[in-house]
């Protein structure tokens, strides 16, 4: 019997208001994933050093079907907004899609309100690079290769085309992270970022930056879920030999 | 006090539950799609500030003659293209024309680099990262090659028949359902964070 769609929506609801509310009494840890933890240095030294940070946010769109990975890249250009708005080269965001550019400046210019330089902020900290994925690359490529953005952050909808925005960095010796939700595309960034995202981690970006207490509830949300489909799965699988349904 | 953003949050939140109900509920299919309509149309005025965007990027390079050879032809190639598919259609033979005899040959172009740039990265992952993933990486990589047919004119039945086709239908299958799980679980609970709330993209 498959569980109906509307059931799995209100048991996430659930547990994530759960998980909001419950810290389970004592301070929880998250596994580690090394890419984050880079990323957190690598923000860190663009602050220090004067670099700049890019946020890389694909060609996905709000209609698209990978809008969430859309979504987590802009929880994570807020927080670097937060931490490396005021330095000597802020961070900037690209996309490759309109309705994106518009969610990156929006989300720029209320972190720039929020910590207090609404002034500083200015509308091409977030751009539209290109239309098409290849495009939208070619037109990322030349601030990651004449070295303006030393770190570079792929978090959205991409295709292979991310594997020339990870050389580039990797020929201008900067650092590069991506993840995207279409497998081919962690494949390529397997091998071409210095650090890749795989499956859910893409997600989780924004509870290890500490967003706020929900990104965290569901990363334990998908923790939790994710054992239900393993339990499943494997009481799917051994069914058959106590004489259930095949 | 910033007023815009309790409006802005209703707005995203209300709209939001109208199509996710939409979904579930089959009154309120045609209002779903109505929305999703308004949405597209707002997607495509979307585009054009994108595109305004990136000319008005490019042309602060150009007083800047920062790059600007680059970017002179990006927006002559921008206007020229915007002016010919607006005054003849999407479909005449002009802007077919800038479709099939440029665009499609830069990006194939691009296509090209690619292939050797994922080569140059596969090297290079081996000689940097000497992780058990890598490896497993590698190895995986090195067996699939083997056996994709025959090398040299010979083939390895146990790599083309046995190992090959068990890596491509068992474990990386398998791996791959793994991450879309994962991917799914994420869209969902990124997604159920916008409908409460909890994360407001719009800048709110």
């Amino acid at each position: 019997m498959m569980p109906s769609p509307l059931a799995i929506l209100a048991l996430v609801v659930a547990l994530m208001l759960l998980f909001s509310v419950w810290n389970g009494g004592k301070r929880r840890t998250l596994r580690n994933i090394p890419a984050i933890q880079r990323l957190q240095r690598s923000i860190d030294l663009s602050v220090e050093d004067g670099s700049r940070l890019q946020v890389n946010l694909g060609h996905g769109g709000l209609l698209s079907t990978h809008s969430a990975a859309a979504l987590a890249g802009l929880t994570l250009l807020q927080q670097v907004a937060e931490i490396a708005a005021d330095s000597d080269l802020p961070p900037v965001a690209t996309s490759g899609e309109g309705t994106l550019m518009l969610l990156a400046q929006d989300t720029l210019r209320s972190t720039y309100r929020r910590i207090g330089i609404p002034d500083q902020f200015h509308l091409h900290l977030a751009q539209t690079t290109g239309i098409t994925p290849f495009a939208y690359a070619a037109g990322t490529l030349p601030s990651v290769l004449d070295r303006t953005a030393l770190s570079t952050a792929m978090l959205g909808a991409f295709g292979p085309e991310a594997g020339l925005i990870a050389d580039a960095a990797h020929r201008s010796e900067g650092f590069s992270l991506g993840g995207s939700p279409a497998l081919s595309t962690q494949a390529v960034l397997f091998a071409a970022a210095h650090e890749p995202l795989l499956g859910e981690e893409l997600y989780a970006a924004g509870a290890y930056t500490k967003a706020n207490v929900a990104h965290e509830a569901s990363l334990r949300t998908q923790d939790v879920l994710r054992w239900v489909i393993i339990v499943l799965l494997l009481f799917t699988a051994i069914s058959p030999f106590f004489g259930g349904n095949q | 006090m910033n007023l815009r953003a309790p409006f802005s949050t209703a707005v995203a939140i209300g709209f939001g539950l109208l199509v996710l109900l939409g979904i579930f509920i089959p009154d309120l299919a045609d209002l779903r799609n109505r929305i999703l309509n308004w949405a597209m149309l707002l997607a495509a005025m979307a585009l054009l500030l994108g595109l305004l965007n990136l000319f008005q990027v490019h042309y602060q390079r150009i007083r800047a003659n920062e790059r600007s050879v680059y970017s002179i032809v990006l927006i002559l190639a921008m206007v020229v293209t915007f002016i010919v598919t607006l005054l003849q259609g999407s479909d005449s033979a002009a802007a077919e024309w800038i479709f099939n005899y440029l665009v499609v040959p830069i990006e194939t172009s691009l296509m090209a680099v690619l292939a050797i740039s994922l080569t140059l990265a596969a090297a290079r992952t081996f000689q940097h990262r000497t992780d058990l993933m890598n490896l497993v990486f590698i190895g995986t990589l090195l067996v699939l090659l083997l056996g994709a047919g025959p090398l040299f004119g010979m083939e390895l039945p146990y790599f083309t028949r046995v190992l090959s086709p068990y890596i491509n239908n068992v474990l990386a299958l398998g791996a791959m359902r793994g991450l879309l799980m994962g991917v799914a679980l994420g869209t969902i609970t990124t997604g159920v964070r916008i409908l409460i709330g909890a994360d407001r993209p719009y800048g709110a």
